[in-house]
């Protein structure tokens, strides 16, 4: 399997990348090109010209930005996976991003790929959902904050225009007490695309009682869904198994499910409610001490 | 195009395509043809090499994109021609292949593992190489002689030898 030809360029700035990207409409931005590239090899994705941006350095690296914990587009998925920051500040990244790929494509896949590819059984725009974070898009001179729901508008489909560009994707940080997390998925084998995942944040105060949650569902949903009415059935109670349960059953029971050769709808929106269930009570046992 | 990769420690110059993958470079322009092509879109994992110590699918990148990270193959692992490395010794006494073809791959993978983690659990292992196909062997064997490996390297003073 052969890519068609292209041209190649590696710009040394952004505004330089999104200049050329501008200049031509079959051009396309490449970072770690682990879901490029194979388009290209079965010549699904035929674009006339690369730009490469894995080395820009404004779109590299973890920072922390008051609130939020800021990583760049082209940051390397693995880079995230050894960082300390991430499994401090953001534990429920550092819980799914084991689940993104094989580890040797995490060697190379970025964060800003996976965010801009929107797969619907992607981990890392899940996370972002559910944590209800948002990217920049940088566009001509221009600068967005764009929120999940605003930027994943169906599966592979977001709403970054031809001549965008990711820049950076932000993830709010829990500065509450004690604080936990949960991560599931469910897929033909490891590291194969989820048919159904599920991410929770919790947080709990002295007594145990739940004053926050973040429940969001992937893979079974056409773009990853952050379910509020759990989240405000369940805040102020004590989490119990079967109370989280009915919360996620009302909360499913009617939106779009998709399904395919693999799964059918009826199974996805059941493990949904199982994976959603595991995820928070994983959650609220493992909320020891706060993300520092 | 010409680019220049480091491969093994030593530079190399090649006159390539844009489109060439970094797999295609190296056997065809370097001849080192222990890296293996399979199904060239990435999900078989033989094409492995180590960039910048890391595990990484050779199929998934340009050759263009390759310049200025330290490149590895299998050909690099063997202390001497004609010799093996503590890993392909262990492959070899465990019966860690049949016909060979996911090998240097598997090699390689567990090499970047040992150098991480000297004393890889089981699930260490199998979670390390889940990202390369084997269709002779089961896998069971693999995994025994990384862990034969393991053992090797850790019972020798020199630290990191793989
Ligand atoms: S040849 Fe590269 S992953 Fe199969
Ligand atoms: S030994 Fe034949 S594919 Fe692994």
């Amino acid at each position: 399997m052969k890519t068609a030809p292209f041209e190649y360029s590696r710009p040394a700035t952004l505004d330089e990348a999104c200049a050329l990207l501008a200049a031509d409409p079959d051009s396309r931005l490449i970072a770690g090109g682990q879901t490029l590239v194979p388009m290209m090899a079965m010549r699904l994705a035929r674009p006339s010209r690369l730009i490469d941006i894995q080395r820009i350095p404004e779109l590299r690296g973890i920072r922390e930005d008051g609130d939020v914990v800021v990583i760049g587009a082209a940051t390397r998925q693995m880079e995230t996976e050894r960082s300390a920051l991430v499994t401090s500040k953001l534990p429920l990244l550092a819980a799914a991003i084991v689940w993104v790929g094989h580890a040797p494509t995490r060697a190379r896949g970025t964060v800003g790929g996976s965010i801009a590819n929107a797969d619907p059984a992607a981990e890392i725009p899940l996370v972002l959902a559910t944590l209800g974070g948002h990217v920049v898009v940088k566009e001509g001179g221009t600068r967005r904050d764009v929120s999940m729901p605003d930027l994943v508008l169906g599966p592979m489909t977001t709403s970054v225009p031809a001549a965008g560009c990711i820049v950076e994707a932000r993830f709010p940080v829990w500065k509450d007490k004690r604080v936990g997390v949960g991560f599931h998925e469910v897929s033909a084998r490891k590291s194969d695309f989820a048919y159904v995942s599920a991410a929770a944040q919790v947080a709990l105060d002295e007594t145990g009682r739940c004053t926050r949650l973040a429940i969001g569902i992937g893979g079974a949903t056409p773009v990853p869904t952050r379910l509020d009415s759990v989240e405000s059935a369940l805040e102020g109670q004590i989490l119990t198994a079967e109370k989280v349960r009915a919360a996620l059953v009302a909360a499913t029971a009617d939106i779009e499910i998709m399904r395919d050769s693999h799964a059918s709808d009826a199974y996805r929106r059941r493990v949904a409610v199982g994976l959603g269930q595991r995820a928070i009570m994983d959650a609220a046992a493992n909320s020891k001490g706060g993300p520092a | 195009m010409k680019v220049e990769l480091k491969v093994n420690g030593a530079t190399h110059a090649a006159e390539v395509e844009t489109r060439t993958t970094l797999l295609d470079c190296i056997r065809d322009n370097l001849n080192l043809t222990g890296v293996h092509t399979g199904c060239e879109h990435g999900v078989c994992g033989a094409c492995t090499v180590l960039i910048d110590g890391e595990p990484a699918r050779s199929c998934l990148m340009f050759a263009c994109q390759a310049d200025g990270y330290e490149i590895t193959t299998i050909e690099a692992l063997a202390p001497a021609p004609g010799e093996l490395g503590v890993i392909q010794d262990a492959f070899c006494e465990m019966h860690g292949m049949q016909c060979g073809y996911c090998t240097p791959a598997m090699i390689l993978t567990a090499h970047a593992l040992l150098k991480r983690n000297a004393a890889p659990t089981r699930d260490d292992i199998v979670d390390a190489i889940s990202g390369n196909i084997c269709r002779c062997t089961g896998y069971g064997q693999i995994v025994e002689s990384i862990e034969l490996a393991a053992l090797r390297i850790r019972g020798t003073n020199e630290a990191n030898t793989p």
